[in-house]
């Protein structure tokens, strides 16, 4: 501990019944269409929910995401609160709460409590939520006793009154944020030392031209910048064959030093289980793309098919009903070849080894869950979920199958898609348009 | 040996707390002089016990409002917070309503399962006195109350946030 504390790091609320740390966007502070900057915002709740001396005991843990980008990478909507920066119509900064999101065995996606919560009122708010929560929320029993099992029963709206008549007590008080102290805040997430450069560069799109591998790494790996000549890197950690998010601590530190050298020492993890180096230039794509390559980082498919989210399952967790990596590797290799991963287009899928759903299957455009069936492991697939903005949970296919099948019925439900795909929708709003009934009808046929 | 601490001092307790299914009799003939009723029956024989000759407090479980206390807390020298397990964090809540809603500004003191590294987080919420749990090392005890030097958020103890104190 001693040592992660030399390099601002540490262990402190990451277990136990209460406020966790507060996640965001990946792209935060450097996404192109970003309506504010996440991370002071998130400093702002870390400080006030470290050692919350009343809100250390909850009836069980707590997470709160803060969104301040159109296109939610943070599942936002799943979080026991989740806020999205807004801004009025006089440009002032405030959120949209949200409560009671969550996955695991009871997935919800999360109400708005407050359409626009000015930013002075953000930590008073907060309060009152946590208050309410920790006073009424069941502790008999530690499946019901997440927040969103609260304002279930108690229904949103009889939740949201309670949250306000607490409110009114603190609101305006001393805890009200401050000008002062949002400045100093943003003072942490400054801009690195960024050169005024061009952006376009020839080397690179001749580059693209020459080399397959990098275009398609280009057009699928590399987001743009808010700063012109600068790109978003993302390193997608999924090599078939090796655990998707696995990473060796060789790879690692090539990683950091990669980042040292061409991304102002910036490296980012995300819940998609990839990485994230955040102030690339341009000119140097090339160069970063080549390197990433002799230690197998350059996998070219971020957000298409074989991009798998994936618990540790059954080979490595305790809690696990199945293993879940032996069945992303039969789909990846299923489908390795990189046209018909872009012919497919934008996916996602999800893989959970139990219902503590550690994989998201609920909100990945397809979702498989491991379930036990008489001690022999089998696999339910969802469809529809989403963790975007529009967030959404997927529903059950039907009746569940032994592993090896898995790559069959994905395959099924992939050519569902692709037989009834209208210009430019992808999977998910195909899926949308023509309900469950055909990709029932495919994977089914024939079954008895 | 006394395993009460009040101003991170440890104190004789003179108060002897009664459980949950005691009737108005038992206060009356208890030879204590100083006695804490639990909440039920502080709301049904309210009048009857401020009459008596003994000093009367009251102690909530951690299911009880405290907000019922709105009219009484001016009449109540101690009201006493039950933790009856350790994880059960409703109490810092009550503790906080207690002095920031009803402005109370006797003593509350922390009852049942209190254990060290919960000291400081109740002396934060406005909780003034401890009666430790079971085998609780008392001198190991009296150090938790150091055990941060500041808090980042506004507190019973310290309203200002640290942000309004830079």
């Amino acid at each position: 501990m001693a040592e992660l504390a030399e390099v601002e790091m540490h262990a402190i609320q990451t277990s136990g019944n209460c406020i966790r740390n507060t996640t965001t966007d990946q792209f935060a502070g450097v996404a192109v269409d970003e309506i504010e900057d996440s991370r002071p915002w998130c400093e702002i709740i870390r400080q006030w929910s470290s050692f919350h001396p009343e809100f250390a005991y909850l009836p069980r843990k707590f997470k709160i995401a803060v969104c301040g980008t159109p296109n939610d990478q943070a599942a936002t909507q799943v979080h026991d609160i989740g806020l999205y920066i807004k801004k009025d119509n006089k440009g002032e900064i405030g959120f949209q709460v949200l409560v009671g999101g969550g996955l695991g065995r009871t997935p919800v996606i999360g109400a708005t409590i407050c359409e626009f919560l000015p930013w002075q009122h953000l930590l008073t708010y907060l309060d009152a939520i946590m208050r309410v929560y920790n006073r009424f929320g069941r502790r008999d029993n530690k499946y019901k006793a997440r927040i969103k099992i609260l304002v279930k029963a108690l229904g949103v709206e009889a939740f949201r009154e309670k949250v306000e008549a607490e409110w009114l007590y603190d609101k305006d008080g001393s805890a009200t944020l401050t000008q002062n102290e949002v400045e100093r805040c943003k003072g942490f997430f400054t801009d690195p030392d960024y050169q005024e450069l061009d952006n376009t560069d020839q080397t690179i799109a001749d580059a693209a031209a020459s080399d397959l591998l990098f275009s398609h790494w280009l057009e699928r790996n590399v987001a743009p910048h808010k700063k012109s000549g600068y790109r978003i890197v993302n390193l997608c950690l999924k090599e078939t064959g090796v655990a998707p998010g696995d990473i060796t601590d060789t790879q690692m530190e090539f990683v950091a030093d990669l980042a040292d050298k061409y991304s102002f020492g910036e490296v980012r993890v995300t819940h998609e289980q990839n990485l994230v180096l955040t102030d690339v230039r341009l000119q140097d794509l090339y160069t970063v793309y080549l390197a990433l390559k002799t230690e197998s980082l350059a996998t070219p498919y971020l957000g298409l098919l074989n991009d798998i989210v994936c618990c540790p399952g059954g080979d490595f967790c305790s809690l696990a009903n199945a293993k879940s990596i032996p069945i992303a590797e039969s789909i990846q290799r299923r489908f390795e070849d990189f046209d018909v991963q872009k012919n497919i287009g934008e996916i996602t899928l999800n893989i959970s080894g139990c219902m503590n759903a550690c994989g998201h299957h609920h909100v990945g455009n397809i979702g498989i869950l491991g379930v036990d069936k008489k001690g022999a492991e089998f696999y339910q697939v969802t469809l529809g979920g989403s963790a975007d903005r529009d967030t959404s949970l997927g529903k059950v296919l039907g009746p569940s199958f032994a592993q090896s099948e898995m790559p069959d019925v994905i395959d099924k439900i992939i050519n569902v898609y692709l037989e009834n795909r209208q210009e430019n929708e992808n999977f998910l709003a195909t899926y949308n348009r023509i309900g469950m009934e055909p990709y029932k009808e495919k994977v089914y046929a024939n079954a008895d | 040996m006394p395993t009460l601490i009040k101003d991170r001092q440890l104190i004789d307790n003179p108060w002897r707390l009664l459980e949950k299914d005691v009737d108005l009799n038992a206060v009356l003939s208890d030879t204590a002089e100083h006695i804490v009723v639990p909440f039920a029956l502080w709301q049904e024989h309210k009048d009857s016990l401020m009459d008596c000759a003994k000093e009367i407090a009251v102690w909530l479980d951690s299911e009880d409002d405290p907000y019922e206390l709105a009219n009484d807390v001016i009449d109540l020298p101690l009201i006493c917070l039950n933790f009856p397990v350790f994880r059960d964090g409703r109490a810092f809540s009550a503790a906080v309503i207690l002095r920031e809603r009803l402005n109370y500004q006797g003593e509350i003191r922390a009852i049942g399962d209190v254990l060290r590294d919960q000291l400081f987080y109740m002396q934060k919420c406005g909780i003034d006195s401890f009666d430790l749990a079971d085998g609780v090392n008392v001198e190991n005890a009296l150090e938790a109350f150091n055990d941060f030097s500041t808090s980042y958020m506004s507190t019973v103890e310290e309203p200002l946030p640290l942000f309004r104190r830079r």
